[in-house]
């Protein structure tokens, strides 16, 4: 449905894209994950005809978005990183327009309504758009995104400045439009990617660095690989004893270690043994100073590009995957 | 054209969902009302020392109403830079331009629908006016042909500032800057004959063609001058292609 060929946006000497390639097959939805200025705004975009791309080439429902722009973009829904209101119009009105350019010419009224309805944003339908708050902003212009009942929507940060309550209805919203339509959506929380994606493309300084199913990256993120190891117990028998640890592959002294010995221990893939280091150091006797993983390069990209969740989102998420 | 008149009508119910339509109709009017009172009561003295002189009445139209009507376009300089400086500046510093420019709508009909857009609200505000006319009327008997023409150049000068305007917005996302600079160039265009007594003969024939006042003179005398209507139309055929390019520019460079 989406199809993003060796894309690349130069601003003069400035590479905001760089030879971005990703695929979206037809009622799926894709999370687009990176750090703040890592090139999803640029992509999103390009793919929505906002701008023409320095080179490669995007299709959107088999449309080339530079070659037949009008088509590309009857079919294609975008709720930018700022919802684009006129202030001065109700949402009604706002939305009565934005059918109209978008193409739509009979029962626009109704289609608002439905649409209204549906991003419950209809208890406000004759406000003025200044006077929202920023949660209704927002769905207004996730209602102005489908109002033209689009193949593709491309969503960049949907549930940024949302309180938790809101971040939850509208990930249902979004998980509920997928199926009829292709999602694209950019953020940088990652829990927001495994929660709604089914695939997830990891984007820094403009060029794409990973690209899978949720469950892969979180597996190959948290299968913790190397763990960091210090004690104040005798250095070699201590070494000794990580290395009998059941599923421990190696062992390192690591060189730049301080006063204490400490030790890299690799592992084999997907098999957890911080437990077990604990306990083989502990039940000899020595102090256990130090127990961390050894972040891989790819979870030093994942933790760039991840913003914690406050507090009070978490819970609210958990609860909410609690009551799933 | 659909898209064109929605874009018109978003345009014009967006000045009039603000106090800016009102405002700028109700001044306009009421500056309008001033320059007719000034005039009238001018006129009025000088039929009073007539009367009774050979010569009989005055013309209504050539002493009251066309240099009414040239006082009409000072007030265009004043005013239609507050109009135009908002038209782009304003959705891009909002981000609504991203809506536009990601619809199935090409950017002439983007471009089309603000300029009808604010032409339309021109058109009410020179509506207004028709009241000082009708009280012409009322108490006199002025040809209506010379004011037709006189109102048919005021819309064609009035066009080709709005699409200058409108190009100098598309230039800036700053209102201010837009305001001043579209000002400042009105202004140019308006005394760029000014210099043509100094200039010699050839330069200022040329002036004299690109002042936008000078167009004007004939209208307001009730002539419709082919050569008038056409650097009109080419004036605003110009503003809205240099508008496109500009925005088609400001989509290269994002």
């Amino acid at each position: 449905m989406i199809e993003v060929d060796h894309l690349s946006k130069r601003y003069g000497p400035v590479t905001a894209v760089d030879d971005v390639s990703f695929r979206v097959e037809s009622g799926q939805i894709l999370g687009f994950l990176g750090p703040n200025g890592a090139g999803k705004t640029t992509t999103m975009r390009i793919l929505t005809g906002y701008m023409p791309a320095t080179s490669g080439r995007a299709t959107v429902a088999g449309y080339d978005v530079f070659e037949q722009p009008l088509e590309a973009k009857k079919r294609t829904g975008y709720l930018p990183e700022t919802p684009p209101l006129y202030p001065d119009m109700t949402v009604r009105e706002y939305l009565t327009f934005v059918a109209k350019i978008k193409g739509l010419r009979a029962n626009i009224k109704d289609r608002v309504d439905a649409v209204m309805k549906r991003t419950w944003v209809a208890d406000m339908a004759d406000r003025h758009c200044a006077k929202l708050s920023k949660g209704y902003k927002q769905r207004v212009g996730l209602a102005q995104a489908i109002i033209h009942n689009p193949d593709v929507l491309v969503l960049d940060e949907p549930t940024a400045g949302l309180d938790p309550k809101q971040i939850i209805e509208t990930r249902q919203l979004i998980r509920e439009l997928a199926g009829t339509h292709t999602i694209v959506l950019s953020t940088h929380i990652l829990p927001e990617v495994s929660q709604t994606c089914q695939r997830v493309v990891i984007i820094n300084k403009g060029r794409v660095v990973a690209e899978d199913s949720p469950e892969n990256l979180t597996h190959r993120m948290h299968g913790a690989a190397t763990v960091i190891v210090q004690t104040d117990g005798p250095p070699a028998e201590a070494e000794a004893a990580l290395r009998n640890v059941q599923g421990v592959t190696g062992v390192r002294t690591d060189p730049q270690a301080a006063a204490l010995p400490t030790f890299e221990v690799d592992s084999e893939r997907g098999a957890d043994v911080r437990r077990e280091l604990a306990a083989a150091i502990v039940t000899r006797g020595w102090g256990l100073t130090e127990l961390r993983p050894l972040r891989l390069s790819l979870e030093d990209i994942f933790l760039t590009v991840t913003t914690e969740e406050t507090g009070e989102a978490a819970a609210a998420v958990e609860e909410e995957v609690a009551n799933a | 054209m659909r898209n064109v008149l929605a874009i018109a009508g978003k345009e014009l119910r967006g000045y009039f969902a603000s106090p800016i339509g009102y405002v700028l109709v109700g001044f306009y009017a009421l500056l309008f009302g001033w320059f007719f009172y000034t005039l009238v009561a001018f006129f009025d003295r000088q039929s009073m020392q007539m009367m009774g002189g050979p010569g009989g009445s005055l013309n209504v139209n050539q002493m009251l109403i066309s240099p009414l009507l040239m006082n009409a376009t000072v007030i265009m300089l004043l005013v239609f830079p507050l109009i135009t400086m908002r038209t782009y500046a304003e959705e891009k510093r909002s981000g609504t331009i991203e809506l536009l420019l990601t619809s199935p709508i090409t950017d002439f009909e983007i471009i089309m629908g603000k300029f009808l857009g604010a032409l339309a609200l021109f058109a009410a505000m020179l509506a207004v006016t028709l009241v000082h006319m009708g009280v012409l009327f009322m108490f006199g008997t002025p040809e209506w042909k010379p004011i037709a023409t006189g109102y048919l150049g005021l819309l064609l000068m009035g066009g080709s500032f709005l699409s200058l305007g409108l190009f100098i917005s598309s230039l800036t996302r700053n209102q201010i800057v837009a305001g001043m600079i579209t000002f400042s160039v009105f202004l140019l265009l308006w005394v760029i004959n000014w210099v043509s007594t100094f200039v010699g003969p050839t330069a200022q024939t040329i002036l004299g063609y690109l002042s936008i006042t000078e167009h004007f003179d004939d209208f307001a005398k009730g002539i419709i001058d082919t050569k008038h209507v056409v650097y009109y139309l080419s004036f605003i055929a110009m503003g809205l292609f240099l508008t496109m390019k500009s925005v088609d520019s400001e989509r290269w460079r994002g």
